[in-house]
């Protein structure tokens, strides 16, 4: 199962920061990704890519995060030799990330068995 | 009397973008105000560059087409249009418009350009410390091609206060050119900083034109945009007691809903708390979407803070040559006599006394992206070597190098290509907001 399966993201860029959105396709999910998707797990994930550090900022009202990468882009825009130098294409590796679909399993079923107490 | 509400449109979302949709919002929008923000963080120092050459230019180069298709339309239904065309040369933007505009047989108009952006010799004597480096500005000195502060809203609405049908800047900070019709149409208070917030949320949505409507969002089944060759692009609809909409042009194609709005809310910002501007520091963390109908998304919860008084200084400088070669291997062991015309690039190079700047060796198709490796070798891959040298010379070297293999390197090679660029890095420095000095210059049509 991977991160995309479940939700969506954008790549942005200044200087030589990426950000990456990740926004839940179902607001249920916001509690498991803010579980699952920490900042170390994102750092690990792009390796050697992120030269700096990783800061994630939540929105609970949107049930969405920004994802700050440090470093990210091979000294930003004017000077990168890559060839996505903007890093847009960030963001779809980012939904590549390998999810526990078990993990996922047991979370959906805790948190739709809590929505239906409340009713 | 003040208006109660009007309608902004975001006519272009880069210097590049597609002209057809905002003629369709200055036709079918019903638009107050057409907004055109063209302007990238390094577009300003080319346009410096070409303004050198010639000090009739510095303007944005699609300047002349976008005014010709949406002049005529704007004067006709009285929308007014604001935007960062005049790149590094405001003025002689001004100049050209109206010389456009008389060869459009328009009897009255009133263009104001604002400039004081450009603050390279006010920076000369003294020391300033470059954010992204930590260096003293000085180690730029000689590289240094402009340096242009990014302006706040306050002389846009000045220059809407002259009745000015079309305002033209150079650098300003992005959403203001969106916000500048609100302070000015509502009669609101410039220092009002939750006012200032929430319209900063609006000039963020729509700054990048098509990208809260569907465009950059397609993902197929998972993100699906309904007529996606031809998205129109947006209109906020806000009223004088500062309700906000985005919506776009009926029957255009594309989408806006909640999730096309969380994706641009957080496109390119940092912390959602601390959004800096000249203006104000915006709070977009208690942003909230709310869909009222089709295509039709109310914002609200956005704040803000006092500005800081500082306004960020985009340096663009030289920054030597990047040189580039690509060529393509199909079919049987593609990835092996790919990987293998790397080798022999990099050997050469090496022997050229090149393997001291910094390069990419890339098979696009396996880890130009990203470094994950495709384990079976793909039907078709794309070298690609790229230099970043010092001397353009050099530069041209490294494409030679690569198109060579047509002749000299594994076999069935095809399709070459090089390209040769010169640096204009950005770097930034903060100052102080009164530092630049503002004018703003008014030519007229008087029939």
């Amino acid at each position: 199962m991977k991160l995309g399966d479940i939700a969506h993201s954008r790549a942005g860029d200044k200087g030589n920061i990426s950000n990456l959105s990740l926004i839940p396709y179902n607001e249920l999910d916001y509690l498991f990704l803010k579980k699952q998707i920490t900042e170390e797990k994102v750092k690990s994930y792009f390796n050697e890519r992120i030269k700096g550090s990783v800061t994630r900022y939540e929105l609970p009202h949107l049930h969405a995060f920004n994802f700050v990468l440090e470093a990210a882009l091979y000294s930003g825009v004017t000077r990168s030799l890559a060839l996505d130098p903007h890093g847009k294409t960030l963001s779809s590796i980012f939904l590549m990330m390998e999810i526990d679909p078990e993990e996922y399993r047991k979370y959906r079923h805790l948190s739709l068995s809590k929505t239906s107490d409340n009713h | 009397m003040s208006k109660r509400s009007i309608r902004i449109g975001s006519g272009a979302g880069y210097s590049g973008d597609l002209i057809q949709p905002a003629v369709q919002l200055a036709e079918e929008g019903t638009i107050d105000y057409l907004i055109f923000e063209c302007l990238a963080e390094r577009t300003i120092a080319l346009a410096q560059l070409q303004k050198l050459k010639d000090p009739q230019l510095g303007y944005d180069p699609l300047l002349e087409e976008r005014i010709k298709a949406v002049l005529p339309i704007c004067v006709k239904k009285n929308i007014k249009i604001i935007s960062n065309m005049g790149a590094a040369n405001p003025i002689a933007a001004v100049d050209k418009i109206i010389e456009l505009a008389k060869q459009l047989k328009i009897k009255k108009l009133k263009v104001v350009a604002i400039s004081g952006d450009d603050v390279i010799n006010a920076i000369n004597d003294q020391d300033y410390k470059l954010i992204e480096s930590g260096d003293s500005i000085s180690v730029l000195k000689n590289q240094l091609v402009s340096a242009n502060a990014y302006l706040g809203l306050r002389p846009i609405v000045e220059a809407l206060k002259l009745d000015a049908d079309i305002i033209i800047t150079g650098r300003v900070a992005d959403p203001a050119i969106f916000m500048a019709p609100l302070f000015y149409e509502f009669n609101w208070d410039i220092d009002n900083s939750d006012l200032l917030g929430k319209a900063t949320a609006m000039g963020h949505l729509l700054e990048c034109a098509a990208q809260v409507c569907g465009g950059y969002f397609n993902d197929l089944d998972k993100k699906q945009v309904p007529n996606p060759e031809a998205i129109g692009f947006p209109i906020a609809k806000v009223t004088s007691d500062g309700h906000y909409t985005i919506t776009k042009v009926p029957n255009s194609g594309g989408i806006i809903n909640k999730a096309t709005c969380t994706e641009q809310l957080l496109y390119e910002i940092h912390d959602p708390k601390n959004y800096i501007t000249p203006d104000v520091i915006a709070d977009f963390s208690s942003v909230r979407f709310r869909e009222l109908a089709s295509n039709q998304v109310e914002i609200s919860g956005a704040t803000g803070a006092n500005k800081t008084g500082k306004l960020k200084v985009s340096l663009g400088y030289k920054d030597g040559y990047i040189g580039e070669g690509q060529m393509s291997y199909g079919g049987y062991q593609a990835k092996e006599r790919a990987s293998l015309a790397l080798k022999i690039i990099k050997s050469k190079l090496h022997h050229l006394g090149l393997s001291k700047y910094d390069a990419n060796y890339d098979l696009i198709g396996v880890n130009s992206l990203s470094k994950d490796q495709v384990e079976e070798s793909p039907n078709e891959i794309r070298i690609r070597v790229a230099l970043r040298t010092k001397t353009k010379e050099e530069a041209i070297t490294v494409g030679q190098q690569v198109e060579a293999l047509y002749t000299n390197g594994p076999a069935a090679g095809g399709g070459a290509s090089k390209s040769v660029k010169e640096i204009i890095a950005v770097q930034s420095i903060l100052i102080d907001e009164n530092l630049p000095t503002i004018q703003l210059t008014t030519k007229t049509i008087e029939s």
